[in-house]
């Protein structure tokens, strides 16, 4: 085991593919000398080749096309988009073409792609720079999309997605970047967890928040802030987001009977709702509580000053779990009292 | 008259390269000395005293405000700062070339243009400091919303200028983007309208080797002047340094775009000397020596060294100008330090021009939210 953080353990990952599997290209804007602007590629090119790490022109339609064609040819590309925010330009060339080849062709044709976003806000960046468009993707039949959480998974989950036959949306949680974890870089991928399979995060009694990507890290808070009110949470982080464990969901529901799903992203039509439509048709009778969700509002991402009230917090987080918790009510003091000076 | 960017004929030799920095028309040597180039002289043969002047005090005002924007990032003001130091000449000159009712359509770097438009200090540095999107008055700027998806804004202006033809009048929209843009759909798309429906817009393309980290030889083989033809578009490749002839170039391109004739494009060679944005390291991927060599063709340099020698300047006039633009930087700073944060509600404001209960729900329930923590 190595500490490593979550980009680093990407890095690796990536080294790893490259590695052992020459098919395997990197393409991206940035990703070569620089490494990248979050320098998750960083000496890669050097140590590959500009052949396999390919800088390549401003033009992410451009970027995501060629790679289809890289597929077709019998490579395994894997794509970075610089930001969420810049990856609409190639939603067509992602919806229409990488997530239907399979089915058009009867499966005579395979897209062994990943495209990477580093993904979410929370870091104080620019207009664009903090989108959450997994819901567009998890959508569209046809793709995989995953969101690690630890370096661990991070590592892990990328050499996945670069085997699996199946295009992979990587969403990565670029305020987590710098955090850190224990990671194996020589397990046995044949021993881990296969990547669509959620992971309970923290084990509970009282209530479940089911969560993903770097807001995991805040049910986690969360879950401490409870336990001092004398609540067990379970937080389940769910990994993968299409497809979606519902196993692992629906197990952590019945036994704690509640439960919140929390994700920046905005409410409507976002991942919260088929979870809690999931949840509802497959618990139902063990429901103590309507299910919650805690969600980004229905608004374009704001502007960074104004960010803290957009993205949920352990607070609003808190919130929630007391209103499944003694449905009905206001927060408990206590909560209050936690989450004094946080919000404002 | 329509100009045409020419490829050199085999005979002239090696095939021209995106990179060849020097096959560009110019009027100022690097030094400041006036050289003839007949497409470009007749543009400016008419230039008083007091709009070379004006031409020179935005571009010290453009790089006094670029200093303070990195200072203001370094000192934790702004949360980021493109820099625009080296471009002071095509930014400055090409909007000064403008009329009142044309539209600009710029990316995240025209300072300078911004500037030349009698942007206010805050309109500067809100956005980078986070406190707003794009939110200064873009009709009263005569500058569209600052663009920061690469190269969107080209087409925006090609939409502009078609809705500008149809009302018949003489206005044409001006798209600023980098050399990276051209790499992208949406702006090889603008030009395939533009050029089909000879739209009055001028595609200005701000071409300072460096995508971030990619040299200008990743998005283009050839000069990029040399695409336009393709479309349908005349162009000029022009050195960007220089600000007389980016000053004529752009009045070239008006021209033709407000006689009817369609659609011009300008490659203004030039060269970014910070870094892509506060965040960037270029040290990672370019050396010292070719910013130093860049140095020596400085835009600010080389015309303060012409208007000298042309007696349109003196040791007054440029203390005057510094003492300008100092007060300007503080304006700048002023506004950058006194913002005030909105009321946390506000993120509500502005999703939908028509009342959305939905939308209004939520933010009553996050208010009570909020009220919560003081009850
Ligand atoms: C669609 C899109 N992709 C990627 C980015 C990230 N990005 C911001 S600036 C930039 C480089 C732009 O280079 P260029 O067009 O030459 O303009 P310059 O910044 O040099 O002025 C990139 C890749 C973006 N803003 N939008």
């Amino acid at each position: 085991m190595t500490a490593l953080t979550l980009g680093a353990a990407i890095t690796a990952g990536l080294a790893r593919a490259l590695e052992t599997d020459d098919r395997v290209l990197l393409l991206g804007e940035d990703i070569g000398t620089l490494g990248g602007v979050f320098r998750v590629t960083d000496g890669l090119q050097k140590r590959f080749g500009a052949e396999r790490v390919i800088d390549a022109p401003l033009a992410e339609a451009g970027i995501v096309g060629t790679a289809v064609g890289l597929a077709l040819r019998g490579y395994r590309p894997v794509v970075e988009i610089q930001f969420d925010g810049f990856v609409y330009p190639a939603f067509d060339q992602i919806v229409c073409q990488v997530a239907k080849l399979h089915y058009r062709t009867n499966g005579r044709v395979r897209m062994p792609m990943v495209i990477r976003i580093p993904w979410a806000g929370g870091v104080g960046a620019a207009e664009h720079h903090s989108e959450s468009p997994e819901a567009y993707f998890v959508h569209t039949p046809g793709l995989r999309v995953v969101a690690p959480s630890t370096p661990q998974d991070a590592y892990v989950m990328l050499r996945q997605a670069v085997a699996s036959d199946d295009p992979v949306v990587f969403f990565e949680p670029k305020r987590l970047y710098h955090s850190q974890g224990e990671v194996d870089p020589d397990g046995d991928l044949a021993d881990a967890p296969p990547m669509h399979l959620a992971r309970v995060a923290r084990e509970g009694t009282d209530a479940t928040v089911v969560t993903y990507g770097a807001m995991v890290r805040t049910a986690l808070d969360a879950a401490l802030a409870a336990e001092d009110e004398g609540l067990s949470l379970e937080v389940v982080d769910l990994r993968s987001l299409s497809p979606i464990d519902m196993n692992t969901v629906a197990a952590s529901v019945r036994k704690t009977g509640r439960v919140v799903v929390a994700h920046e992203a905005a409410r409507t039509a976002g991942i919260g709702a088929e979870l809690v439509a999931s949840i509802t048709e497959q618990c139902f009778e063990y429901l103590e509580a309507p299910p919650l969700r805690v969600t980004g509002h229905d608004i374009p991402y704001p502007p960074a000053k104004l960010e803290k009230h957009h993205v949920p917090d352990l607070d609003r987080i808190l919130f929630a779990v007391d209103r499944v918790v003694e449905p009905g009510t206001a927060p408990s003091a206590a909560s209050a009292a936690a989450i004094e000076g946080g919000v404002r | 008259m329509t100009m045409t960017y020419t490829h050199a004929s085999p005979e002239h030799g090696a095939p021209e390269r995106a990179d060849d920095v020097d096959d560009v028309a110019r009027i100022l040597q690097p030094d400041g000395t006036r050289v003839s180039d007949p497409a470009l002289d007749r543009w400016i043969s008419d230039l008083p005293p007091h709009e070379l002047r004006a031409l020179h005090r935005d571009m010290v005002l453009t790089r006094r405000l670029d200093t303070e924007g990195v200072a203001l990032q370094r000192q934790g003001q702004l949360a980021l700062w493109a820099p625009c130091r080296g471009q002071e000449a095509v930014q400055v000159a090409t909007a000064h070339a403008l009329a009142a009712g044309d539209l600009v359509f710029p990316s995240y770097r025209e300072h300078g243009v911004l500037l030349a438009r009698g942007a206010r200090p805050a309109d500067f540095v809100l956005a980078w400091r986070g406190e707003e999107h794009s939110a200064y008055d873009h009709a009263a700027l005569g500058v569209a919303p600052v663009q920061i998806i690469i190269g969107a804004q080209a087409l925006h202006a090609t939409g502009w200028a078609m809705g500008a033809q149809r009302d018949r009048s003489t206005d044409v929209a001006v798209a600023y983007f980098g050399d990276g843009a051209t790499s992208q759909g949406d702006v090889n798309e603008a030009m395939v309208f533009a050029s089909s429906f000879r739209a009055p817009v001028v595609f200005v393309c701000s071409n300072n080797q460096w995508a971030i980290s990619e040299p200008v030889t990743v998005q283009a083989r050839h000069p990029i002047a040399g695409r336009a033809p393709g479309f349908g578009i005349p162009s000029m490749r022009v050195d960007g340094n220089d600000a007389l002839a980016c000053l004529a170039a752009m009045r070239w391109a008006l021209d033709h775009a407000r006689r009817g004739e369609g659609p011009a494009f300008i490659e203004a060679v030039t060269y970014r000397l910070g870094p892509h944005t506060t965040s960037d390291d270029p040290t990672r991927y370019r050396d010292a020596d070719e910013v130093e060599r860049w140095s020596r063709r400085d835009p600010l340099a080389r015309l303060e060294a012409y208007l000298r020698d042309a007696g349109v300047l003196d040791d007054s006039g440029l203390a005057e100008v510094a003492r300008a633009a100092d007060a300007f930087a503080a304006e700048v700073r002023a506004a950058c330090i006194g913002a005030v944060t909105r009321d946390p509600a506000s993120v509500f404001d502005h999703v939908y021009a028509e009342p959305h209960a939905p939308l209004e729900r939520q933010r009553a329930e996050y208010v009570d939210y909020l009220d919560g923590f003081s009850r």
